[in-house]
């Protein structure tokens, strides 16, 4: 078992290698660069933005700054960021607390409603509870969230006046008001991101349970005289729950990459809205660092998830 | 005696977009304690039906019980809840399934699967019931019962896990076993040890088992009385004997000679006999004898009233209008 994760992080390293060279040559293809604006600024004399472009490599063939930037990664230096005036972790990791409360809080929550409404509406299939759900997801997951979002802000924030629609990371205050003040200014970001993924979820779970409902070792296990709600914790969600940890596992470099447009929306300072930022204003470092991270992480919870598997399923062997 | 179990005009109907389909139409079966009882016939009879609906363990909906009574031990099991039945499913009843390479739980180990039963139904404790389960494992012969009973189901062959569904069916000793074939997805020298299996197990506990079989080679092997069905109806009850030294209904005979024979020298040895046609499908089943569009000796009474199930000698019912054609004349 080590021994698989070992070798799976050793195979890893190769593949993130690739995955960085490619994300920095496109990065380096596309136009502009943090010192562009430099060239149009008339305040800044030509000689002094070439210096500059000189003293930070920026002219350079594209191989050695590729070189440079690893070198520099693998000493943990994550660069600069020009347009931040900071060094690129510590301003991810500023960033990184927003991102994690509200797309983690919105992910628990689309668990929360997914597992309990998709394995209730699998074991009545049909009945008005399965159509009614049935019926709500697929509106849910029509709907997508920029739609949903602004249709809150409209009615919670602007119509009714509850809830703040910009959210802020220096709420004034201490204590309980702090606390309460950051559960309100989440509500409308975690209720419209859970309920879009709980949609999807949820007629996940359902359909992985009426996979299971109808196998043999389901009615072997009736005839036990087990009592349904053992019938289907024990046998049933036990194995449909597989294919779902995995997709589990699968999304989770999602919450630390943030939701990039519900994090415009509600003005969420996470990650999702550093990366728009700083391809924007032409960021380079930042967009580097955050699109490497990105894959670090896909890279990771996919392993995860296969750990998870033969964890889960005594019929998978890692070697 | 009052017999253990008695099945009274049962009828198991599934909606379906078609229509209703009348899988078990009227079945009458009783099994005495301690009676091997084969249920015979073909794919599609209603055989398995009729052993499901006992403990109703048919898919409910789009299943039903439409009509009739199971007794059992003098109490109707048609009218119990689910979990009212759950006190009997295992602990009386217990049920052998047909493919043990799908019948066990892949994620739960053998052990875990045999223990929950006992844990469920009698009152002993975890150590208690691996000591049980593990005798149980003894008791159908898996080797090394002590290492086997943490493995899971994909670490046994098709012969050890029906040898484990055994186990487990039999881990309440149940007063009343239900085989639906249970030898059917195994190669042929594994169906003769486990139906050995089965017939020691009968004798070791004194149980009631009913099996449920299309092979007449396990019918004449371990039955004591037979009951041959044809689309969802009981067409012949029989001691064993009786049934293949006279069988009467067109489609038992036709069973029994479909059986291969290699007794026979080759001057005797025909072409094998098979019945023609197939099993109607029973959605608006025709009226009259539902085996008459495949019977040799069909009358014209036969596709117009439908035969009934009548005593022709102690304990041989059949259904069937030959040999009574005078009957016919008078309605």
């Amino acid at each position: 078992m080590s021994q698989y994760v070992l070798r799976r992080l050793l195979i890893a390293i190769p593949s993130l290698l690739g995955i960085s060279l490619v994300l920095f040559v496109v990065l380096a293809l596309a136009p502009g660069d943090p010192f562009a604006e430099l060239a149009t600024n008339p305040n800044v004399p030509p000689e002094v933005a070439l210096a500059l472009r000189a003293k930070f490599g920026l002219d350079d063939p594209i191989y050695l700054r590729y070189l440079h930037w690893l070198n520099a990664m693998v000493h943990g230096d994550w660069g600069f960021s020009f347009v931040s005036r900071m060094n690129v972790d510590t301003l991810i990791l500023q960033r990184l607390p927003a991102t994690l409360y509200v797309i983690g809080s919105a992910q628990i929550l689309a668990l929360l409603i997914a597992i309990p409404v998709g394995v209730y509406a699998a074991t009545k299939p049909y009945s008005l509870f399965d159509q009614i759900a049935n019926t709500l997801a697929f509106v849910g997951f029509s709907l997508p969230t920029f739609f949903t979002g602004i249709l809150f802000i409209l009615i919670f924030s602007v119509t009714l006046d509850w809830l703040p629609f910009v959210y802020t990371t220096d709420i004034k205050g201490t204590g309980i008001r702090w606390v309460l003040e950051m559960i309100r200014q989440a509500i409308m970001p975690v209720a419209v991101l859970g309920l879009f993924q709980a949609a999807s979820m949820t007629r996940f779970v359902r359909s992985a349970m009426l996979d299971v409902i109808r196998l043999d070792y389901v009615t072997t296990a009736r005839a036990k005289g087990l009592g349904q709600a053992t019938v289907i914790v024990k046998h049933v969600m036990r194995n449909a729950m597989i294919p779902v940890v995995t997709l589990i596992a699968l999304q989770m470099p999602a919450v630390f990459g943030g939701a990039i447009v519900t994090e415009q929306i509600f003005r969420i300072p996470g990650i999702g809205s550093l990366l728009i930022t700083s391809i924007l204003s032409n960021d380079t470092p930042v967009v580097m660092a955050v699109t490497f991270v990105f894959a670090c992480l896909v890279v990771l919870f996919n392993l995860i998830a296969d750990v998870l598997y033969g964890w889960l399923d005594p019929r998978i062997s890692l070697r | 005696m009052a017999p253990l179990l008695e099945i009274k005009g049962l009828k198991t109907h599934f909606s379906t977009d078609d229509g209703i389909l009348q899988a078990v139409d009227g079945v009458d079966i009783s099994i005495n304690k301690g009676e091997t009882l084969c249920v015979v016939g073909e794919s599609g009879c209603g055989k398995t039906v009729t052993a499901m609906s006992i403990l109703k363990l048919i898919a409910m909906p789009p299943g039903r019980i439409a009509a009739g009574q199971i007794i059992f031990e003098g109490r109707d099991l048609v009218p119990l809840t689910s979990s009212q039945l759950d006190e009997i499913r295992a602990k009386e009843i217990g049920f052998i399934f047909q493919e043990p390479m799908t019948s066990l739980n892949p994620v739960l180990t053998i052990g875990e699967q045999i223990a929950e039963s006992l844990r469920r139904h009698e009152a002993v404790t975890k150590k208690q019931a691996l000591e049980r389960t593990i005798e149980m494992l003894k008791l159908v012969q898996i080797p090394n019962a002590e290492g086997r009973v943490h493995n899971y189901p994909h670490q046994f062959s098709g012969g050890m896990r029906q040898r484990v569904m055994i186990a487990m069916a039999l881990a309440c000793k149940p007063k009343l076993i239900i085989a639906d074939e249970p030898t059917t997805a195994l190669d042929v020298t594994i169906q003769a040890q486990i139906l050995d299996l089965l017939q020691d197990m009968k004798e070791r506990f004194g149980m009631a088992v009913m099996l449920i079989t299309h092979a007449m080679g396990v019918v004449a092997e371990t039955a004591q009385r037979v009951v041959v069905m044809y689309a969802g109806k009981v067409v012949e009850e029989a001691p064993v004997d009786d049934l293949f030294g006279d069988p009467r209904h067109p489609y038992t005979q036709g069973l029994i000679r479909s059986i291969p024979r290699i007794d026979l020298d080759s001057e005797h040895k025909t072409r094998l006999e098979a019945i023609g046609g197939s099993v109607p499908i029973l959605i608006n089943p025709p009226v009259g004898c539902r085996f008459a569009p495949r019977c040799k000796f069909a009358m014209n009474i036969c596709t117009e009233k439908e035969p009934l199930l009548r005593e022709i000698s102690p304990g041989h019912r059949m259904a069937c209008h030959l040999g009574d054609t005078h009957l016919g004349a008078a309605s």
